[in-house]
């Protein structure tokens, strides 16, 4: 390096506090106007997207599950045609399951890992703003193929034969296949971006038994979703291929299997629920902490629970396929495999009884979401216990007992956790409060009118109600309990209502946040709420598992880094010991431009095999673009 | 008590008081099977209500305790700090504990719900879009028949269901005789049960095949042996010729408006395979898959408009005048 290029390198350390802010604040902000918004890089602009767009579906897809219970409310209703019932329901689980409940646990994590570990992004940014990209593509491809009548009508599961082109002659399944593409890559991106961030960005000091509980449960669950998104999109690709090219993966008559497709889609789909449910797991204790005024007790449990968790999660998928002729000393193994992850899952809830136990607990609207959730989440497992047993399957599988269970499990485990984490952290993204009296609101209406929704399922199920269907006959005697559930339904939808009052009123009106409102312990409350640009304006050195707690106004910090360009530092996997100053990618266009590009490719492959070919040029054409020699000063030295 | 916890309760009171009415109940079993699913399900249902209530009462003793008060939050006490390690610890063993237990308890219910007899009376059912087609087997071809959407078994006597698919997969379920198994397109499953009681038991398709999934039902019903061999010499014959003049009539409407492209009635020139066989359509409970009962005024609405009332089904709607309308309907009414 010339004595020229090392006087200009300007570092941190010689700058005065207001100067190295103004300073760094203006090489990593986003650029101003509307391109410089669609170039963005930032996480915590992306991730707030994310976030946004997450809930919309959440909203969208809510106001489905208000139709389907307009209309199971009362026997033989009308409402709906059974061609409408089926794309709506197709449409609610496909939503919530993909464009709703794995996003917006990974919007979370890309707005807050990158905090909690003390970076200054997230690694890949522009992969990143590519993954945001794909998944918005992606959601409005599946909403605007609904509002044009060509939504999906095979279930979210798409089973074939049901999905083949023989008995799914238009467009449908193909659109739900190439929505789950778009989800997956979205998805993979993401978790290789959170691992390379955790393993790789941490600040100095925070060596694996310091790292908060919510990034290892979204570093489990970034782990899982690579190794389960894989197997759907091989079966989404196949069953695209046998509509598309006429491959014979699912048809029978020329050597095809249709069971393969069920076990493709549940390998998938069993560490799935775990891809959600993990990161509200982290949520969960993250609150608790802050809220029982002490640390979790038992860490290294809760920690080894959701790598176990991860784990066993691959070994139970065949208990979605108990009702298919299974030998039966094979089903009876899954039995068990499935029922043991009852342990993993226990041991967490006990930890965080056992902190409430000891601790001093705050009633704070987060701290009620996560006592709702515990009470709920409790009921689902148990259920879970249930369903896991074959005898006990074989009369409620498919029906409505399985869809109380399902929904005690994602609702109760992940969205309860979920919105305690809205009004946690959004003092921290927004700079304001969220109002504590609507608050209460929310929770008890979420928790009442959750439970008249979902309680009475289980006994719709046990009565003989299966699933999916779009009426019943007045003689079965299932109206009462569909007229309460519906009730309940409703209830619970308003909750939402509340909340999203909330979040507009106090955005505007709310009071404004200090940096740590909550007096929480994590790295995430040490800087500014909103935080700058650069996140952090020096990077701190963490000495103690619950860094502001220990070390408080005087955290330690790293000098050294550039204040010239944008520049991470890059610690060791183990102990987090510094290892390299590492630049960061600018801003830019091209994630955005390879995003439209890879959509007209998708799109285009669901009618003619011949956009891979035609599809391929735009593609690459974007991507060298994107990784286009920038003649940045790493590059020249 | 919080009024969840009461409304809670209450439902589960009235559990087993709704759930009974119903001739498609879990929870109402005529049939050894669906005892024994019961008596499993009961055995993990107090399990589970006794380890909810636990967590529930710890959690709530947990937060009204007082302690902790003007601590920092990293003072803590070391002694408890072990204490609660050993004590997660145990309840984790406990939870395997309990699961292994209930693993064998499942092993335990699913080999006597999968005993094989084989003696059992067999008959094969393969599902179509929406509707099941049933084949009576025996040893020779002449006692071999087909209906459809009802089925007949004698009390008392193993029966066992040999399960296919024409088009995509179903599932065969009735609640009151046992759990469901799949129909699977392209393999044969099979289900044992052997019924308790007299009585007709609804069975409904569990599996979503399409869009009249919702309409896909049938009936089970268990007779006396004595009445069951009755009733299946009765079916394997022919149907009757038709005496009346309008069943006359009706039978010539048949043949001659389409009718019989689809559907079969053994012992005249109707002999489709598409829809149901209408051999003893006059003898069983519903029509349409268990839709509609079979009663004159049902018959006449069904052919009238089969869209209206099970939108997207095969059956098309025929121009008919009332008058051939009714001689249709008796034709089939007395196809006994």
């Amino acid at each position: 390096m010339s004595m020229a290029a090392e006087q200009r390198d300007v570092r941190d350390d010689a700058l005065h506090g207001l100067q190295l802010a103004a300073r760094l604040e203006s090489i990593w902000r986003t650029p101003p106007g509307l391109t410089g918004a669609l170039m963005s890089v930032d996480h915590k602009v992306i991730g707030r997207r994310y976030i946004v767009t997450a809930f919309t579906f959440l909203v969208l897809g809510g106001l489905l599950a208000i139709l389907m219970r307009i209309q199971l409310s009362g026997a033989e209703n009308r409402l709906l045609s059974p061609d409408l019932y089926n794309q709506v329901f197709t449409m609610h689980g496909s939503t919530m399951m993909f464009l709703f409940a794995v996003p917006v646990m990974e919007a979370f994590a890309v707005y807050l890992v990158p905090l909690m570990v003390g970076t200054r992004n997230i690694a890949f940014p522009r992969l990143n703003a590519f993954s945001y990209w794909m998944f918005l593509f992606g959601g409005c491809f599946l909403w605007i193929s609904f509002l044009f009548n060509v939504g999906p009508d095979v279930g979210w599961f798409a089973y074939t034969p049901l999905s083949s082109l023989q008995f799914n002659p238009s467009k449908r399944a193909d659109v739900w296949a190439q929505m789950i593409t778009f989800t997956e890559v979205a998805a993979l991106a993401v978790a290789v971006e959170i691992i390379v961030t955790v393993f790789k960005q941490r600040a100095p000091g925070m060596t694996l038994d310091r790292i908060p509980l919510f990034v290892w449960s979204m570093l489990v669950t970034a782990f899982l979703v690579m190794f389960a998104m894989p197997s759907i999109m091989v079966a989404s690709t196949t069953l695209i291929l046998d509509r598309l090219v006429s491959t014979r993966f699912y048809d029978p008559s020329s050597g095809g299997n249709v069971l393969l497709w069920q076990h493709l889609f549940w390998f998938f789909g069993h560490p799935e629920v775990y891809i959600i449910f993990i990161p509200a797991t982290g949520m969960v204790s993250m609150i608790l902490a802050t809220f029982a005024r002490r640390p979790v007790i038992g860490y290294p449990v809760i920690v080894l629970s959701l790598i176990a968790t991860g784990f066993l999660s691959f070994g139970l998928w065949v208990h979605h396929m108990f009702v298919t002729g299974l030998p039966h000393l094979a089903a009876g193994l899954f039995t068990a495999s499935s029922m043991l992850i009852a342990v993993p899952s226990g041991l967490q809830i006990f930890c965080w009884i056992a902190t409430l136990w000891d601790g001093r607990p705050v009633y704070r609207t987060p701290l009620l979401f996560v006592l709702g959730f515990i009470v709920i989440f409790v009921i689902g497992g148990l259920s879970g216990v249930m369903v896991a047993s074959v005898p006990i399957d074989t009369q409620v599988h498919d029906t409505y007992f399985v869809v109380a269970h399902f929904h005690y499990v994602l609702i109760g485990g992940a969205v309860f956790p979920l919105v305690g984490a809205v009004y946690y952290w959004f003092p921290k993204i927004c700079g304001r409060m969220l109002s504590e009296r609507l608050g209460r609101w929310n929770f008890w209406l979420a928790f009442f009118g959750f439970n008249i929704a979902f309680f009475p399922m289980h006994i719709l199920g046990l009565m003989g109600m299966p699933r999916r269907v779009y009426t019943y006959t007045l003689e079965m005697g299932w109206e009462r309990l569909n007229l309460l559930s519906s009730v309940g339904a409703v209830m619970f939808a308003l909750s939402f209502a509340v909340l999203l009052a909330n979040a507009i009123y106090s955005l505007r009106k709310g009071t404004p946040a200090n940096d740590n409102p909550w007096d929480a312990s994590t790295l995430e409350w040490a800087t500014a709420s909103p935080p700058p640009p650069q996140n952090f304006d020096r990077i701190p050195i963490v000495t103690h598992r619950e860094p502001l707690w220990a070390d408080g106004d005087t955290l330690p910090v790293v000098a050294g880094l550039s204040a010239e360009r944008r520049e991470v530092l890059l610690t060791s996997l183990a102990e987090a010991e510094p290892q390299i100053r590492e630049a960061s990618p600018e801003p830019s266009i091209w994630p955005l431009l390879t995003a439209i590009a890879t959509t007209i490719f998708f799109i285009g492959s669901i009618f003619t095999p011949w956009a891979v070919l035609w599809g391929t040029p735009p593609m690459a054409i974007t991507l060298i673009g994107w990784f286009w020699p920038t003649g940045s000063k790493e590059d020249e030295e | 008590m919080p009024a969840w916890v009461r409304s809670g309760l209450l439902l589960l009171v009235a559990l087993p008081l709704v759930a009974c009415t119903g001739s498609q109940s879990a929870l109402d079993p005529q049939a050894l099977q669906s005892e024994q699913i019961r008596h499993t399900f009961i055995i993990f249902l107090g399990v589970s209500g006794i380890v909810w209530s636990c967590v529930i009462v710890v959690l709530g003793v947990g937060l009204l305790r007082r302690t902790r008060i003007g601590q920092a939050p990293l003072e803590l006490r070391l002694p408890f700090e072990a204490r609660a390690g050993r004590v997660i610890l145990g309840l984790g063993a406990t939870t395997t504990l309990i699961v292994l237990v209930l693993s064998f308890v499942s092993y335990a219910g699913q080999r006597s719900l999968f005993a094989k007899d084989p003696d059992a009376l067999t008959l094969k059912i393969i599902g179509h879009q929406w509707w099941w087609e049933v084949r009576y087997k025996a040893d020779s071809p002449h006692n071999s028949f087909t209906t459809a959407n009802e089925i007949r078994i004698p009390v008392g006597k193993p029966v066992k269901v040999e399960l296919e698919s024409a088009d995509v997969i179903h599932s065969f379920w009735v609640p009151s005789l046992t759990g469901k198994m799949d129909l699977i397109t392209g393999q044969t499953n099979e289900i044992q049960f052997t019924a308790r009681n007299p009585g007709i038991y609804r069975g409904q398709c569990a599996e979503f095949c399409g869009l009249q999934h919702a309409h896909m039902a049938f009936a089970a019903i268990a007779l006396r042996p004595d009445e069951f061999e009755r009733w299946r010499e009765h079916e394997n014959q022919s149907a009757v010729n038709p005496t009346a003049p309008l069943a006359k009539q009706g039978e010539e409407l048949f043949r001659g408006r389409g009718c019989a492209l689809c559907h079969t009635i053994r012992g005249t020139l109707a002999g489709g395979q598409l829809g149901p066989d209408l051999t003893h359509i006059g003898s069983r409970t519903t029509i349409a898959a268990g839709t509609l009962p079979r009663t004159p005024a049902a018959l006449g609405a069904w052919i009238a408009d089969p869209q209206h009332i099970k939108p997207g089904n095969l059956m098309p709607r025929m121009p008919l005048q009332s008058g051939e309308l009714i001689a249709i309907i008796q034709y089939l009414e007395q196809l006994k």
